[in-house]
């Protein structure tokens, strides 16, 4: 219940925002000496759903490549491959987002694709990592009982592996899609537009209203995907462990 | 089905697990194989639905070498019960009995009316436990749960290793009478992992003993615990005398000997203890020491008087030279 109270807040912020005659007067509050409120060259609607879209397909990439690497490294014939896996996508998670950007965009020019790139090497890792701990730390008398009866390694990963993995690795993805809203301001520098554009924009003219609206849409959008996500798994959980968490309001905070 | 061990030797690095395994199980019998932590039960019994293969050596199966059979068609035709049990935690009981069958394309009506069969046959009504989640079992219900998910397709074949294992004793006593009812109703092949020689003894048609890979004795239970194999009889034990007598019931003690001419007792005057038919030799010794008297008067359940056992019995029967 409490997640769907926050949702909806969440929500009303951001769609008090995309009004201007309710955000100009909030603005005027907080920010008397600027001398312009409203970000006069997108309307904050456009830039948010500019925003989400690079957010969300950054987090479906991320998700697919995440989830196929690390079922591929928990299976019989790529167990070699799980450090490599590992490491490579640890490295790619501590290259900054900015520097990618500036490393892809002589190759990739400007725009979207550039910006796509850096935020899926970002937000890859998580994914992954949950994918991983999710496979690797299913109960041995399980999986054993489900090849003993005569599962074949297929029927074994659809039926009991990922159902049982599912939750955590929704986790995962929740976390890397809040990380990417994050992250994806940085399309600005490539001309991907986005919230980012807003708030550099912002900084450039030494205008802090603009640097707050874009910063709190960005927040605003991040809180309530993270709200979304955390009912979708919840949604994903198999039955009876949604009864146990439901049993106990901590873990479903 | 008949089962069988060739020569069968499974090698981790230089370690061998098992060492020239030799075993055939009878159709219908009820193998146990018993011996110390680590010698290498679990491996031998894995060989056998493939989920270890031997690195030499051959296993058949009904004289078919299982390394021909599809894997996963072997194991559909082969129950399999683990002592952590293995329940699917996402599935409820009546789907994790129906799992076998689902696999094996089985209509719904049909998995829906075998389940409820399976659970009528553990002992667990179906009303109350079909849907129920294997969390909320308790380790003796879980394991009835596995035992009806191992049986459900009605495999020839039947593996257990340490199934009763990991329940406390007195919900294992009943699991063990439980599982030779079913047993004795449903004539299968079976082969049963235990390191407990008491429940060896209690199930077993043929008791193998192993040691350090290897096979050191298999022999029926009586005849076991006469062996004068060394470590046989470490491994038995100081009390296997009455381990022996725990085995031989009073009634059947009786039939042997002659009845009693009506009118009298002979030398050893009237006993005033009694003992019914259905008791163990190794209780009926214990309430002779108890009363301090040589021979007891056995009696049926209903209450009819059935002969004499004497002390002289007893003996015979401890030192094998009976029946064995
Ligand atoms: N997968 C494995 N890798 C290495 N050693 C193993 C493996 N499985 C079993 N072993 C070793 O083989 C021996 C026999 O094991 P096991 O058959 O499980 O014994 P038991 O069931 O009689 O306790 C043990 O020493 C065990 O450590
Ligand atoms: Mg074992």
């Amino acid at each position: 219940m409490r997640r769907w109270i926050g949702l909806f807040v969440y929500l009303v912020v951001l769609v008090a925002f995309f009004i201007p005659s309710i955000l100009e007067p909030v603005l005027q509050f907080f920010f008397p000496g600027a001398n312009e409120w409203i970000f006069p060259r997108e309307s904050l609607i456009k830039l948010t759903t500019e925003h989400l879209l690079l957010s969300l397909l950054a987090g479906a990439v991320a998700a697919v490549i995440g989830m196929g690497l690390g079922i591929a490294a928990t299976r019989r014939a790529g167990r070699p491959f799980l450090t490599l896996i590992r490491d490579v996508s640890s490295l790619a998670q501590t290259m900054p987002p900015a520097a990618v950007l500036a490393l892809a965009i002589p190759f990739l020019g400007f725009g979207f694709k550039p910006v796509l790139l850096a935020l899926v090497c970002y937000s890859t890792l998580p994914v992954l990592n949950n994918t991983l701990a999710a496979i690797e730390n299913l109960p041995r008398p399980v999986l054993e009982a489900a090849r003993g009866i005569g599962m074949s390694r297929l029927q074994v990963l659809l039926q009991i592996e990922l159902p049982l993995a599912l939750p955590v690795i929704g986790t995962g993805i929740r976390i890397c899609v809040v990380i990417n809203v994050g992250t994806a301001t940085i399309g600005a520098l490539a001309g991907a537009g986005g919230l980012g554009s807003v708030i550099v924009a912002g900084l450039t003219r030494n205008n802090p209203a603009w640097v707050f609206q874009g910063a709190i849409a960005s927040a605003s959008l991040a809180l309530m995907l993270n709200s979304l996500l955390l009912a979708a798994e919840h949604g994903l959980q198999p039955a009876i462990l949604r009864n146990h968490i439901d049993g106990n309001s901590a873990l479903s905070a | 089905m008949t089962l069988e061990w060739r020569n069968a030797s499974k090698a981790y690095g230089k370690k061998r697990a098992v060492n020239d395994f030799s075993l055939e199980v009878p159709k219908g019998e009820l193998l146990v194989l018993v011996g110390p932590s680590g010698c290498g039960k679990t491996t031998s019994l894995r060989m056998i639905n493939r989920l270890v293969d031997p690195s030499s050596g051959k296993i058949l199966v009904d004289g078919r070498d299982v390394s021909e059979i599809p894997v996963t068609e072997l194991r559909r035709h082969i129950g399999y019960v683990i002592q952590q049990v293995g329940l699917f935690p996402h599935m409820n009981v009546a789907e994790n009995i129906g799992a076998v069958p689902r696999l094996l394309k089985w209509n719904k009506v049909k998995i829906q009316a075998r389940v409820r069969e399976l659970l009528d046959l553990v002992g667990l009504p179906a009303d109350d436990y079909s849907e129920a989640w294997p969390a909320h079992l308790s380790g003796g219900e879980a394991q009835r749960v596995g035992v009806a998910r191992a049986l459900a397709a009605d495999p020839p074949i039947l593996l257990m290793d340490e199934p009763f294992g990991a329940v406390d004793p007195l919900t294992r006593e009943v699991l063990q009478r439980e599982f030779l009812r079913i047993r004795s109703t449903l004539k299968k092949t079976v082969v049963f992992v235990t390191h407990d020689l008491d429940e060896a003894i209690r199930l077993g048609d043929c008791i193998a003993v192993m040691n350090g890979g290897r096979l050191v004795a298999a022999a029926a239970p009586g005849e076991l615990l006469l062996n004068a194999n060394p470590f046989i009889r470490d491994f038995t034990g100081e009390d296997r005398a009455l381990r022996r007598l725990a085995r031989l019931s009073v009634g059947d003690t009786i039939g042997q000997t002659t009845p009693i001419a009506p009118g009298g007792y002979g030398d050893s005057g009237t006993p005033t203890g009694l003992i019914r038919t259905d008791a163990t030799l190794k209780e009926a010794l214990s309430l002779m020491l108890e009363a301090g008297e040589s021979s007891l008067n056995a009696v049926s359940p209903s209450g009819r008087h059935m002969g004499k056992l004497t002390m002289e019995n007893l003996l015979e029967n401890a030192a094998g030279i009976g029946v064995s």
